[in-house]
């Protein structure tokens, strides 16, 4: 982790700190090697697992998920993906920290509906209520309303996460001013979650002053996912490297870059 | 009796442990948690917490996710 430990700009959640601001899921790869080999070309430090029954008599000595994520090298981040509604969003939370031995962070979600998977926001809120008060550190999956994620940082979310576009879709920012409009109204971290597809889409969440990007299939569906997770990795270094630059004004004509002075015709 | 684990409707013996039930299913020592009828079964209390018929057992892991 030379980022991790070289790299003064860190990313804070929940009180803990990171060198890394590309966050990943685990889901949708071959196998349990692909998923290993491609988060570790993302450098990402906060991954994401998803909590399901247990096979039960077969493929009992199947790997699982954590054996190939030691737990010294990597945050876990449970998450609520397939909940529709407030009680199994708390009720998978309170599983996932019984799984991970009182392990508070987690992503919330609560979907609204099937084809778009866009987010409950009312379930959303009650949601994060719930788990705020239950002493969860509660990430929070919402949609690009600036409205809602004030709401949810008032709940007392320790990060808010608008999607950039319905999950999977690989659509990018859609919406990159409310995207902005969130950051800049915001006291926790701001992290697109949901519908980059490219390198230049994560970049470009890191130069509207986001301070990650949390992604799962634009690595995962790559023709080759481990070369992606690094093209992501330098994106969000890049876009978050200029958003600290501070771009240059855009102008509608041109304006030399060679002296006028000394030419000699 | 009968309980419904992980969906299943499952004979079982009668006043059957959480940690009974868990060494029949070969899951002893693995990653997991577990709810009964919508509440947590915390492993601390596995050994002590008895079944009735029709309780409905959730037994989950971690898997890939987003």
């Amino acid at each position: 982790m030379t980022t991790a430990t070289q790299n003064p700009d860190r990313l804070v959640i929940a009180g803990k700190e990171y060198g890394s601001r590309l966050l990943v899921g685990t889901g949708k790869y071959k196998d349990m090697d692909e998923t290993a080999r491609a988060i570790e070309a993302s450098g990402a430090e906060i991954v994401t697992v998803a909590v399901r029954r247990t096979n039960l008599g077969q493929n009992a000595d199947e790997p699982n998920i954590l054996d190939v994520l030691p737990p010294e090298r990597y945050t876990y981040l449970p998450n609520t993906a397939g909940c529709f509604d407030v009680d199994t969003a708390v009720r998978t939370c309170r599983l996932a920290r019984e799984l991970l031995d009182g392990h508070k962070l987690v992503k919330l979600e609560v979907l609204g509906d099937q084809q778009t998977l866009f987010p409950d926001v009312i379930a959303t809120l009650k949601a994060a209520e719930i788990l705020v008060a239950d002493g969860f550190d509660v990430m929070v999956y919402t949609n690009d309303d600036p409205i809602v994620a004030r709401e949810l940082e008032a709940i007392g979310c320790c990060a808010v996460m608008p999607l950039a576009a319905p999950i999977g879709s690989g659509l990018g920012i859609r919406n990159p001013l409310n995207i902005r409009t969130i950051v800049e109204n915001a006291k926790v971290p701001v992290l697109v979650d949901a519908g980059v597809g490219t390198a230049s889409d994560a970049a470009e969440a890191m130069e509207l002053g986001c301070d990650g990007v949390l992604m799962n299939t634009a690595i995962a569906a790559a023709k080759d996912p481990v070369l992606m997770a690094g093209a992501m990795r330098k994106g969000i270094e890049a876009g978050r490297e200029a958003y600290l630059a501070g771009r240059m004004p855009a102008k509608r004509f041109a304006s030399a870059s060679s002296p006028i002075e000394g030419l000699f015709f | 009796m009968q309980i419904e684990i992980n969906g299943d409707r499952t004979e079982v013996a009668e006043a059957i442990t959480m940690a009974e039930l868990l060494e029949q299913l070969e899951l002893t020592g693995k990653r997991l948690a577990v709810e009964v009828n919508a509440e947590l079964v915390p492993r601390s209390r596995f050994a002590e917490h008895r079944l009735a018929a029709d309780d409905r057992v959730e037994i989950i892991h971690a898997v890939g996710g987003g």
